[in-house]
């Protein structure tokens, strides 16, 4: 397994592109399926699950990290409304932070990300913020 | 279990006890269907052999499950459109078999122009009422 070089605080601010997502009404139904949230308008594929968002993955460049040595440490959203299905979001990553600190395994590395989610008409839709702890 | 629970209580107050929401129990084919569902291919969901070479004991289930139950709650609780905000932290490692039950008790209210906003505190307990994910959230109650 590959060990990427570390994290540094050169990283913060850096952020991925903007990436159109579409809310697909199958895909609405499938993470409802897995979750086996039964909220009727989410079983029917119309209104996304609160954490629907966590399906939007992007990249941001330079950050990297061996997957299995993270931990996800915290996870926030705030919302202006629920995401549905048709939906069109253009959403962006940043690092909002970078900083290590001692825990009970040793040196950690803290990685804050800044998410947003705004529609075709540049509202906010969501936000979200990461803290993944890499060791 | 599908309306918004809590319409139907003008009695809350700061410390009020919400009606908990018990979920079946996670398996290791709910983590492989929520690793295809929410893109999270990370095998320590998903595979006994790679979670062992990290140190586990076996697969644990994704924080972000754990979350989507408390956000399932949310909804049950106040309705889809009504949620305004999540806030968790990952504190226990879940494992499958677990079963998680949902809780909130309100920790106030506050009036805005959509009307009154109960602020929440929420969690998730295993079997052994071990809270696992913990936190905060906020909902609209129009």
């Amino acid at each position: 397994m590959d060990h990427p070089a570390p994290l540094s605080s050169e990283l913060i601010g850096r952020e991925s592109d903007v990436v159109l997502f579409e809310v697909e009404r199958g895909a609405i139904r499938k993470f409802a399926d897995a979750v086996q949230d039964q909220t009727a308008a989410c079983v029917r594929g119309d209104v996304a699950p609160p954490t629907f968002p966590t399906t939007f993955r992007m990249t941001i460049p330079g950050v990297t990290f061996d997957l299995a040595r993270v931990l996800h440490g915290a996870q926030e959203y705030r919302y202006e409304r629920p995401l549905r299905a048709g939906d069109r979001v253009r959403c962006r990553v940043r690092v909002a932070d970078v900083y290590r600190r001692q825990g009970r395994l040793g040196e950690m590395t803290f990685l804050i990300l800044a998410m947003d989610g705004t529609d075709e008409s540049g509202n906010p839709v969501f936000s979200g913020t990461t803290t993944a702890i890499l060791r | 279990m599908t309306g918004p629970v809590l319409a139907a209580r003008p009695d809350l107050e700061s410390g009020s006890v919400l009606p908990d929401l018990r979920k079946p129990p996670i398996t290791k084919m709910q983590l492989v269907k929520y690793a295809g569902a929410s893109g999270d291919y990370n095998l320590i969901h998903t595979d006994d052999e790679t979670a062992r070479t990290v140190g586990l004991e076996g697969v644990i289930a994704h924080g972000m499950l754990s979350m989507a139950f408390l956000g399932e709650y949310l909804c049950w609780l106040a309705g889809p459109e009504s949620v305004r905000r999540l806030s968790v932290r990952f504190v226990e490692m879940v494992r499958p078999g677990d079963t998680l039950t949902c809780r909130a008790r309100v920790k106030e209210q506050t009036t805005g122009d959509a009307g009154r906003r109960l602020h929440l505190e929420v969690w998730a307990e295993n079997q052994r009422a071990e809270r696992v994910t913990v936190g905060e959230a906020e909902v609209d109650i129009t």
